[in-house]
């Protein structure tokens, strides 16, 4: 779409600018501001320089919590996003079976994230829940409050429960877009199943794709309340991803010099990667 | 193939109420049946549990201090969003795309990187355990998500529609809140329900910046497991009720659902 340009178009702009400035200005200078300094309490600050910085960055709890992190972002997304652009392929395109998809399979995202967190662990607890309670009667020796690899299992399986209809959701939408002639026309030609997908539905679902990785990348690099409900990071750090590495740090060692070094460090690798998937975006719909 | 097709969705919504069943299940039972008998079904049938939360006021206030806050914080940030997003589909002007990005930057935010220096924050200007905090704080993400969405759904509608309307005579607010808000009303029952979903599911910000008068369902629920052992069936209980809200809300906008999880961009 052409735009005009109208410089006061920023009075529009202006509640949004206040209220989320408001928000995010301030505690990010105090986040800034604690970096640099040393506290013992009392509202004594010394300056630190880049102390915090140094350290936070050669750390190895660091190092291994953003290992973590990286490897179950990259474990969802590889499991999340077939699976929802499949599960969008099968679902019925009209009728009654519509709403009823739409409506089950959007339930998971309106939990309260404590609560699929609470639901997940009794419904994985060895002795009372249905899925530790059926996987040791079929033989395997599972208790996810115990053993690192049943942690990451059930961790995965919760994130998986709990967002890949997000994904269903956009590339149906994405699905939804295609007339009916551009399948008539592949029909005609005689194309293959495996062509529809590659040549007509994958290309129409690239811009909501793009928007499900954006969305999906975000949250569980941010990913805190879930885990932390389901395991508290455990067994040991086994599942202590960034946030529950940094919420420790902060409000149960009191350690806010290097915690909100650690801070900084974290949202700038989030904005990194956010930065180019945006402009990959952005091409995107300037193509279009 | 083809035949069997029906298979996919209905395995993957047996996966997907499966946990939820097993809480109701759970939050039919006693505690002592929880945690002496594995049984898929209850075997005394009991509505102890939801009776404890609908007449302990420190329970199901909870539940009223979180709809409290989702709706102002709902009504707020599609308010503020409306304006802001229309300009950006409409008008160039200086900084626009550096602002959009920065507004999206904060959606990105952890809000873990926040918790403590909010909690400082909305101390110091004595807005600390209010409504008002958790509503002003999930602005945070609400409002570049808000503007997001609306964007798309604005950006779809022709240009034209405004053009003609400023030629017949239509002051630019007579034409905004008469003609293009009507247009756009999907849009924006999309965008409310987006709102009220993220600031319905998010605990920590909302954990810490109340205490007692503005406390959050979920938040009453942590405190409860911690201090009296693990009362599994109130807890079971609890959760089930925090499914309402959201399956309400889902049941109207279910026709519009798709579209607005592609955030107006399809």
């Amino acid at each position: 779409m052409n735009k005009t340009e109208y410089q006061k178009a920023w009075l529009f702009v202006i509640p949004v600018f206040i209220l989320v400035a408001f928000n995010a200005a301030v505690p990010l200078m105090t986040v800034v501001n604690y970096s640099f300094q040393e506290t013992f309490g009392n509202n004594v600050f010394t300056w630190e320089g880049t102390r915090w910085f140094k350290q936070i960055l050669q750390s190895d709890r660091f190092h291994a919590a953003l290992g973590r992190q990286f490897l179950f972002t990259g474990i969802i997304l590889f499991i999340q996003i077939p699976l929802g652009i499949f599960i969008a392929l099968t679902m019925p395109k009209e009728g009654i079976g519509v709403s009823v998809c739409l409506v089950l399979m959007s339930m998971p995202l309106l939990i309260p994230w404590n609560v699929v967190g609470a639901m997940w662990n009794i419904f994985a607890l060895p002795e009372i829940g249905f899925l530790g309670h059926t996987l040791n009667d079929l033989g395997f020796d599972y208790n996810f409050t115990q053993q690192t690899g049943d942690a990451w299992f059930t961790t995965v399986l919760m994130d998986v429960w709990h967002w890949t209809s997000l994904v269903v959701l956009l590339s149906y939408a994405g699905l939804r877009s295609i007339q009916p002639a551009y399948y008539q026309a592949a029909e005609i030609d005689g194309a293959s199943r495996w062509a529809v997908f590659r040549y007509i539905e994958l290309p129409k679902m690239k811009k909501v794709l793009t928007i499900a990785i954006l969305l999906r990348f975000m949250d569980s690099f941010m990913i805190y309340t879930e885990p932390f409900v389901l395991t508290g990071g455990g067994p040991g750090n086994a599942t202590a991803f960034l946030s529950i590495d940094l919420v420790k740090m902060a409000l149960g060692q009191f350690d806010l010099g290097p915690a909100a070094a650690m801070s900084l460090i974290y949202f700038f690798i989030v904005l990194l990667v956010c930065w180019v998937f945006y402009n990959l975006m952005m091409r995107n719909e300037e193509q279009s | 193939m083809k035949k069997y097709k029906w298979l996919v969705p209905t395995i993957y919504i047996l996966f997907l109420m499966l946990p939820i069943y097993w809480l109701l299940n759970m939050s039919f039972k006693t505690t002592t049946e929880i945690i002496n008998t594995y049984s898929l079904w209850p075997q005394k049938f009991t509505f102890e549990n939801y009776i404890t939360i609908f007449t302990d006021s420190t329970w199901y206030t909870g539940y009223l201090n979180s709809l409290y806050y989702v709706v102002m914080n709902t009504v707020l940030s599609v308010a503020a969003a409306l304006p802001a997003a229309y300009a950006f589909s409409r008008y160039k002007f200086l900084g626009d795309k550096h602002l959009f990005f920065w507004l999206l930057t904060n959606r990105m935010a952890p809000p873990a990187v926040f918790a403590l220096p909010f909690f400082q924050f909305y101390s110091s200007i004595n807005l600390f355990d209010t409504h008002v905090a958790v509503a002003l704080s999930h602005c945070l993400f609400n409002i570049p998500l808000a503007v997001w969405i609306l964007e798309g759904f604005i950006s779809a509608v022709p240009k034209e529609l405004d053009e003609t309307a400023y030629v017949d005579g239509y002051k630019f607010w007579r034409f905004f809140f008469r003609i293009f808000i009507p247009t756009i009303t999907a849009g924006i029952g999309i965008t409310m329900f987006f709102c009220f979903m993220f600031s319905w599911v998010e605990l920590l910000l909302a954990k810490t910046l109340t205490a007692v008068a503005a406390k959050p369902i979920a938040a009453t629920m942590t405190r409860t497991v911690s201090t009296s052992g693990y009362e599994l069936g109130l807890l079971a209980a609890a959760g089930s009720l925090t499914i309402i809200p959201g399956a309400v809300v889902i049941y109207f906008v279910r026709n519009y659902i798709a579209k607005g999880f592609a955030l107006g961009r399809v």
